[in-house]
């Protein structure tokens, strides 16, 4: 049986990211990925706007994936493709993996395991959507798949259920292959896609944005025929009586992504009910010593230049971890104005000298203060022009020497600020 | 039924609107209602539980709109001409059954379907209980044939290769006060009833078996289980085919020809035929079929439930099936279903009852949702419709006698009726199907010699499922055909070689729907999203055409349109 260091399941932007700097901590690497080629939901995104962060450049995704995948590469990475892990089992030291692929059955044993699984695209139905279940009825992710990937036009006149970004480039990207795209329906009172895709996907193509709608039934016995589209009220509820029917051949939805841990639960990993991903320290290490978390698993980024951020922290701990070390863990708490905040927690045994946080903020807000506190005693402040749960934001701190003990607890909360 | 006096209780309750004349062996009701409510209340009000004199439903509703029959585009001669011994109408868990137990003769069976895949109404629309028999009543069909039917389907399930778990079924009660009367009625139900195994347990015992469950006691029915029914009927349709039967899917039948009392010849859209003996198996149907037979002597009144599929880890949350049962005034209602861990570990939860004129309407309805989530997280706290993935809705046909109608033609002489199908009629149609192949043999060999298929094999070689194997034997299979070892269906664990499988059985259908139901590719909690695409690359593969032309499932259900610019 082989044996590795870091073992990665997952060759998208995290996982790439996190081989590429667990390799680079002198780690012997392995990946595995479950797709025919590396570069995971990048593969389909061909639109630009990837690394404006990273690289200050506008690339595809394709070509972001492709700078990854060629550092993978150089420093001789090994990644087994086509290959499914059936079952991770805890041991003594370390996790047995088992792996299917061409060649069979595979057990590898790794030191540390990261989770760069991911995240799925929730369906109609999770969204209470009734009525017939006719063809025609794609997540903005599947209907990318058939129009990048296979070439395939998923429709010739449709409506879009959802403003997440999936959804607004998939607007932009049937109308620029000839479909008419009727409007992005949204069931929030606010778009939940970034101002830029709202500009260029919607606005620059005369898309209608509809808020505060939703799509309530679909019609059809074998392809999709129409949609049933209600007005909500705050508690998105469909209001009587605003029932209208739209005549479409396809409903493409964009109504949220939930990161995937079926893995991670399988082996006791604690999940966050606010991001659906495991509670993580600094280093990105899960409540299961040597499991560690990166990418849309962890929690849903909005920018793949923070995905490929997290995979960094993870590969680089997941390096350097050494199962004999105590920790000593403090919680890190979102407020009552804050979706979430990742890391949920410090271990306050390792270097805190460049913690990075995330956060979203539960609602649109104008002038606003971010304050960090430990034990109510201040931290760290920051204003804000304004906030955006769409946009995630992050920062990083030096937490060291800042009289941390095994008792605190880190806040962060959102204070308004008034109007000037 | 007294006639005059049925007439006067309808006089007082619709004022003349509707009236009953008994002719021959059925109460006729016609006349001109408002809503298809008072059509069942009518009804019901002339019908005798499980009487064999059924109430045929004439009556004039001006809720009931235009409902042709959805019928395959498809027009061919395929069929023009032939002349089989059995035509079997309808590819439900009843028509598959019988096609299979006739096919130990040698006889010519066609079993016609008009939809594009087997089990695509009722018999893949329900939640898949095998059923222990405890709320029937001697004296009706239902229990005649449950217990045989109950026992009989693990050596069914066994011989076709279909996955049968005897999970147990608990009905679980709130008020403890209520012990003696229900320890009475389980007293009834055990010794006279023949329900051998169902006994009483505590509260305590209750949750020791099911940590989620928590009652003041329960009746537990340990014979219970569950199966997949549309994969049983699939298993069935298939090894039917093995042992010479034939399967027409997308044919339709638009019409009969009489002569001297017998059916002489069938119309479908893929040609006329000359049956020696019909067998009516259609479902909603059945009575439109008895119609062009001139044999219409009873009445199908459509009734919708809906079910909600929960992601397999809410599986972890209970292990057989259960329901609260309330009582009132000494009735216990059933409305509002249970739930149930399937053979897949999901849980089903449903489904209601809801009575509609529409046959073929399966749309679903946010009310149902919550009118079974109401009841059932009564049964389980832990219940949520967070973990819902997606909910379907099936059509039940029974009579307004509410009992099977297993005979033969009462005016007609060559056809057969397997009607009024309905719950529990997954668990009885293994013994069902015996008893129709008697009848159906008995009547051919007034005319014909009808001698055993030698050939007949009851084994039906089930495909491989690699995720329920252990190392060694996956290992081997993979060595042995490595697309066993190409994961397609991330959800389910479905491998490339598993779909191919699929393509090649004996019954192919090689759309994205007929591939999800033998396989499962798409029923996990993506539902598709990831493996749809490449599911239908295959298919095209497969087929030799562009992937523009795979289909979801009917001919019209067109998935993509053709090239991107």
């Amino acid at each position: 049986m082989r044996s590795v260091d870091v073992l990665i399941i997952g060759g998208g932007p995290a996982g790439l990211a996190a081989a590429i700097a667990a390799r680079k901590n002198g780690a012997e690497v392995l990946l595995l990925e479950r797709e025919a080629r590396l570069g995971g939901i990048l593969k389909q995104c061909i639109h630009d706007g990837f690394g404006l962060v990273r690289y200050g450049e506008k690339l595809s995704g394709p070509e972001y994936a492709g700078r990854f995948i060629d550092e993978f590469h150089a420093l001789q990475i090994e990644a087994l493709t086509l290959t499914f892990v059936t079952r991770i089992e805890k041991k003594q030291e370390g996790f047995l993996i088992t792996a299917v692929n061409r060649e069979g059955l595979e057990q590898i044993h790794t030191k540390a395991l990261i989770l760069a699984t991911g995240c799925r695209e929730r369906t109609a139905k999770q969204v209470s959507i009734h009525g017939t279940r006719p063809a025609g009825v794609f997540t903005a992710g599947t209907a990318q798949h058939f129009t990048n990937l296979l070439g395939l036009l998923p429709t010739k006149k449709c409506v879009i259920l959802g403003s997440g970004d999936i959804g607004l480039i998939m607007a932009r990207r049937l109308t620029l292959e000839g479909a008419e795209v009727l409007g992005v329906y949204e069931a929030k009172p606010t778009p939940s896609g970034l101002t830029r895709n709202l500009h260029q996907c919607l606005h620059d193509f005369n898309i209608p944005l509809h808020l505060s709608h939703t799509v309530t039934r679909v019609f059809g016995q074998d392809r999709l025929s129409a949609v049933e589209i209600m007005q909500v009220d705050e508690g998105m509820n469909p209001i009587p009586g605003t029932a209208q029917r739209v005549e479409c051949d396809a409903l493409i939805l964009s109504v949220g992504l939930i990161p995937e841990n079926e893995l991670a639960e399988g082996l006791g990993v604690v999940i966050d009910p606010k991001t659906k991903g495991p509670l993580c320290d600094a280093g990105l290490m899960t409540s299961v010593p040597g499991v560690f978390s990166c990418g849309n698993a962890l929690h849903v980024n909005d920018l793949v230049d923070y995905v490929s951020q997290s995979g960094e922290t993870a590969g680089q701990n997941a390096a350097l971890y050494d199962p004999h070390r105590e920790q000593t863990l403090i919680p890190v708490t979102a407020g009552e104005g804050l979706l979430y905040a990742v890391p949920q927690r410090l271990d306050l045994q390792s270097d805190n000298s460049a913690v990075t946080l995330y956060f979203r903020s539960r609602q649109n807000l104008g002038r606003c203060r971010l304050v960090i506190t430990a034990d109510g005693r201040e931290l760290f402040t920051r204003n804000y022009p304004f906030l955006r749960p769409p946009e995630m934001e992050r920062l990083t701190l030096d937490l060291s020497d800042r009289g941390l003990t095994a008792e605190t607890e880190i806040k962060l909360e959102i204070e308004v600020m008034p109007d000037v | 039924m007294n006639i005059t006096k049925l007439n006067r209780r309808l006089e007082k309750h619709f004022g003349g609107a509707v009236s009953a004349q008994l002719d021959e062996d059925r109460i006729l009701l016609s006349g001109h209602l408002a809503t298809w409510a008072e059509v069942i209340e009518a009804c019901s009000m002339a019908a005798t539980k499980y009487s064999r004199i059924h109430v045929v439903n004439d009556i004039r509703c001006d809720e009931v709109g235009e409902q042709p029959m959805r019928c395959p585009s498809l027009r061919d001669s395929a069929l023009e001409g032939q002349h089989p011994d059995v035509l079997i109408i309808g590819g439900g868990i009843s028509g598959a059954s019988i096609a299979r137990e006739l096919s130990k003769w040698n006889l010519d069976i066609l079993l016609v379907e008009k939809e594009a895949d087997l089990a695509l109404q009722a018999s893949g629309r329900n939640d898949g209980e095998v059923h222990p028999g405890i709320d029937l009543s001697t004296g009706s069909l239902k229990h005649h044939y449950i217990r045989r039917g109950n026992e009989h389907m693990e050596t069914v399930c066994r011989e076709l290769g279909v996955p049968f778990h005897r999970v147990g079924q608990y009905v679980c009660f709130e008020k403890a006060s209520l012990k003696p009367m229900i320890a009475m009625y389980c007293r009834i139900r055990k010794n006279r009833d023949g329900i051998s195994d169902t006994e009483l347990i505590s509260g305590e015992e209750l949750s020791r078996r099911e940590p989620n469950l928590h009652f003041a006691f329960a009746i537990s029915n340990p014979s219970s289980g569950c199966v997949c029914p549309y994969g049983l009927t699939i298993a069935y349709a298939e090894n039917a085919v093995q042992n010479g039967a034939r399967v027409s899917l997308n044919t339709a039948v638009l019409g009969m020809e009489l002569k001297d009392g017998n059916i002489y010849s069938v119309t479908t859209n893929r040609g006329t035929l000359y049956p020696a003996l019909v067998i009516n198996a259609a479902g909603v149907f059945a009575e439109d079929i008895a119609a062009m037979a001139d044999d219409r002597f009873f009445s199908i009144h459509p009734r919708r439930g809906t079910n909600s599929i929960l992601d397999k880890k809410a599986g972890a949350y209970m292990h057989a099936i259960a329901s609260i049962k309330e009582v009132t005034r000494n009735t216990m209602h059933s409305k509002g279903g249970g739930i149930l861990h399937t053979v897949d570990d999901n849980l089903l939860v449903g489904p209601d009852a809801v009575e509609t004129w529409e046959k073929e309407n399966t749309e679903t309805h946010r009310e149902s949702i919550d009118t079974v989530f109401r009841k059932q997280t009564r049964t389980m706290q832990k219940l949520s419709r967070g973990d819902i993935i997606t909910y379907f809705t099936g059509v039940r046909a029974p009579t307004f006698e509410e009992d099977f109608i297993i005979e033969m033609g009462r005016k007609t002489g060559n056809i057969l009726h397997c009607a009024g199908i309905q719950s529990p009629g997954l668990t009885t149609a293994p013994v069902v199907a015996l008893d129709i192949e008697k009848m159906a043999v008995e009547y051919l060999s007034r005319s014909r010699q009808v001698t055993p298929n030698e050939q007949y094999d009851p084994i039906r070689p089930a495909p491989p499922v690699l995720r329920e194997m252990s190392d060694e034997e996956r290992a081997a299979f993979i060595r042995q055909n490595p697309d066993y070892g190409v994961i397609v269906c991330r959800c389910e664990e479905i491998s490339r070689g598993e779909i191919l499988d699929a393509l090649r059985s004996p019954i192919c259908v090689p759309t994205v729907d007929g591939v999800k139901k033998r396989v499962r590719p798409g029923m996990g909690r993506c539902q598709g999203g990831f493996c749809s695409p490449l599911v239908t690359q295959m298919i095209a593969e497969f087929l030799g055409v562009p992937p523009e032309e795979v289909r979801k499932s009917s001919e019209e259900a067109v998935i993509t349109y053709g090239k991107t610019k």
